[in-house]
């Protein structure tokens, strides 16, 4: 009862020597993860707490089979971390690193889009289907396995939702936060695509923020395709306009990209859209509760 | 990042696009020198970082030297106050001096990220000297459009289509062309968010020059250009979001009642909403990101304190790599030391949420403590009326 991720998933973490890689490394491990392999060029053959490291992404994945990287490499290394890894066609790539340069994701993207590989991020919390597999450095504790999916453009926000949920006795099939930045592998409207064609997701919470046009593109999908209930909210209300509000793609140019916009294109589509954010697990509960308590 | 005019214009001329000639002064004495030196005849523009200066009265014309001291007296040290710089309005402290063109015609050149496409696209528009957006939401056909790829750059092709486009003569081809694919070197090589040439004027012998210039550049690609970081002009920063920079804070000044201190943009514009969802209005927008340290979470705390339109404050942690206790203890430090008078209304959950509620109840302080983040804006509202 899950997209992307399960307990089968083995887990390459790119940059794993690193203090971020290091820590939610053994975060991951911790909630029941399998941590197969780590990658730090330059210290192949070494063992990094229990977990075997490796030069280059090939050689890891041909060593663990590993099947799924995650990213944890700083900024100016990033793009050429997320080619590394298209490269070695692992079939999924979360990037949680924040802060690459909006030109070097434009010229990796092209790449990745026509690889095998699946890349969501970067600048995002990463991904966790509950009682399985985390990756990413979201509170492991705070999930409750169940059958809603969560998609989200930012990290505390997301943790803010799916607490809600859980404390309504609300499970969740898996979460993903797809991140901030302008250019991002996995959009809001793949992840609802996912989670439509999954049977053991009966709802689905979007949240979405200024800037862009992603949210509008899953309204217009989820119009068309999605019968399962939808309950969204949109941060940013209040943000002023030209001002980039913490994430890179968190701005309203040119009076587009309005949490107005967002959320008039997502009522059209038949999304029920909370206006505050402390409503989101009541929402879900009121359009979906029944469904969403399933075992 | 924002930079001025001027030095948009003088890194443009380094990609072959053409500029009018001119120079930057801070002293009216100077502007008529440099009048002088430019052949009499210039215009004084004011170089504040937001558009719409002309309206305003930050741009003169001058016939001669004499004419052109009185425009920078005029225009230096003036409060600026356009339709982007909002009701304060900016000081003026330099002004550009620049030779005028015989305009004949004016267009905007333009290139900005596209999101959904993954890559730059060039846009080109007859109605030059008009905002983009006021174009784009009366004729969106009025503008053309290109997406190049960023290594291979924009081809010739591309800018001769959208030169064509623009109904530019034959004769000022080979120019436009130029200017064109200059300006998408530039914004590649430079890592902009945003290259603008808005007017590009066409002159009566055929010339295409870059009449006004606007580039931003990108914050997360500063670190490979140490020479672009040096254009950064802090004066046109608000003096708390500098304060904040320093301490690796993301803050913004608005201009409500309520300061929010907040760990994640996400979460930290959501606090913003719930405020005035609950009847109040957001002083500000900070994220302190999810690792901050107990000093981060001091500087931040008195950051928002500097505000002296606040009458409360609301702090909202969702804990996860940034635990609940450090942030108590940063808080606990903070109140005291600035001697908090002002309501302060705490909510957090996640990561060790009991040691961080211990130790605020231990420490004495008059904090109300939240239950939920419903809790949190309807407390803090209340303590503010």
């Amino acid at each position: 009862m899950s997209i992307l991720v399960d307990r089968n998933t083995r887990l390459l973490v790119q940059g794993i020597t690193g203090r971020e890689g290091s820590f939610h490394a053994r975060m991951c491990r911790e909630y029941g993860t399998q941590v197969v392999a780590g990658v730090t060029p330059g210290k192949g053959g070494s063992v990094h707490e229990a977990t075997p490291v490796f030069d280059t992404v090939r050689q890891a994945v041909a060593a663990t089979g590993a099947n799924v990287s995650v990213i944890f490499v700083p900024p100016p290394f990033a793009a050429d971390a997320i080619l590394e890894a298209a490269d070695a066609a692992l079939p999924l790539i979360v990037c949680i690193t924040e802060g690459i340069p909006a030109l070097d994701m434009a010229r990796a993207w092209p790449f990745v889009r026509s690889s095998r590989s699946r890349l969501i991020g970067p600048n995002c919390p990463g991904i966790i289907t509950p009682g399985q597999c985390k990756i990413g450095i979201m509170p492991g504790a705070i999930h409750l396995p169940g059958r809603v999916g969560i998609v989200s453009r930012s990290g505390t926000l997301t943790y803010e939702a799916v607490h809600q949920l859980t404390q309504l006795g609300i499970g969740q099939s898996t979460a993903i936060g797809i991140g901030g930045d302008p250019i991002i592998g996995t959009t809001h409207r793949d992840a609802i695509e996912l989670f439509n064609q999954d049977a053991d997701t009966d709802a689905i919470v979007m949240i979405g923020e200024i800037g862009g046009s992603g949210e509008e593109e899953a309204a217009a999908y989820i119009q068309q395709h999605v019968r399962k209930p939808v309950v969204g909210f949109i941060a940013g209300q209040t943000a002023p306009p030209g001002r980039r509000m913490g994430h890179a793609g968190a701005i309203i140019s040119g009076g587009k990209g309005t949490a107005a916009e967002k959320m008039a294109a997502m009522r059209a589509a038949g999304i029920h859209v909370c206006q505050s954010p402390a409503d989101i697990g009541a929402t879900l509960a009121e359009h979906a509760g029944a469904l969403a308590r399933r075992a | 990042m924002k930079i001025h005019e001027y030095q948009a214009k003088e890194l443009l001329r380094g990609f072959g696009v053409a500029v009018p000639r001119g120079r930057v002064v801070t002293q009216a004495a100077d502007a008529a020198a440099a009048a002088r030196d430019l052949g009499g005849r210039v215009v004084v523009k004011a170089q504040i970082h937001a558009g719409g200066r002309g309206q305003g009265g930050g741009v003169k014309l001058a016939a001669d030297a004499g004419e052109a001291e009185k425009a920078a007296r005029q225009i230096l040290g003036m409060t600026l106050v356009t339709h982007q710089t909002g009701p304060e309005g900016r000081l003026v402290r330099k002004v550009l001096v620049e030779e005028t063109a015989n305009i004949a015609r004016e267009l905007y050149l333009g290139i900005v990220l596209d999101r959904t496409a993954g890559k730059p696209v060039f846009m080109a528009s007859a109605a030059g000297g008009m905002e983009i957006e006021e174009v784009a939401a009366k004729d969106p056909n009025a503008i053309l459009k290109a997406a190049f790829d960023p290594d291979a750059g924009l081809q010739p092709y591309q800018a001769r289509g959208l030169a064509f486009g623009l109904g530019l003569p034959a004769a000022a081809l080979s120019a436009a062309v130029k200017i064109m694919t200059g300006l998408a070197r530039a914004y590649v090589a430079l890592d902009c968010t945003l290259a603008e040439i808005n007017p590009l004027i066409l002159t009566a012998d055929h010339q295409v020059v870059a009449l006004d210039a606007k580039i931003n550049l990108d914050d997360n690609a500063l670190f490979r250009h140490p020479q672009l970081r040096e254009l950064r002009d802090l004066n046109e920063e608000a003096p708390l979001e500098v304060e904040a920079s320093k301490y690796g804070l993301n803050y913004i000044k608005l201009d409500g009642s309520v300061a929010c201190m907040v760990n994640g943009a996400g979460l930290a514009m959501a606090t913003m909403d719930i405020i005035q969802y609950a009847g109040g209005s957001p002083a500000n927008f900070l994220d302190v990101g999810g690792g901050a340290n107990s000093d981060q979470i001091r500087h931040a705390f008195e950051i928002l304190l500097q505000d002296p339109a606040v009458r409360a404050v609301l702090i909202n942690i969702f804990g996860g790599i940034l635990r609940c206790d450090t942030l108590a203890t940063g808080v606990v430090e903070a109140a005291r030391a600035v001697q908090l008078k002002l309501p302060l209304v705490i909510r957090m959950e996640g990561t060790n949420v009991e040691q961080g509620r211990a130790i605020l109840a231990a420490s004495g302080l008059p904090i109300t403590v939240a239950a939920d983040m419903r809790d949190a804006a309807q407390k803090v509202v209340a303590a503010v009326h």
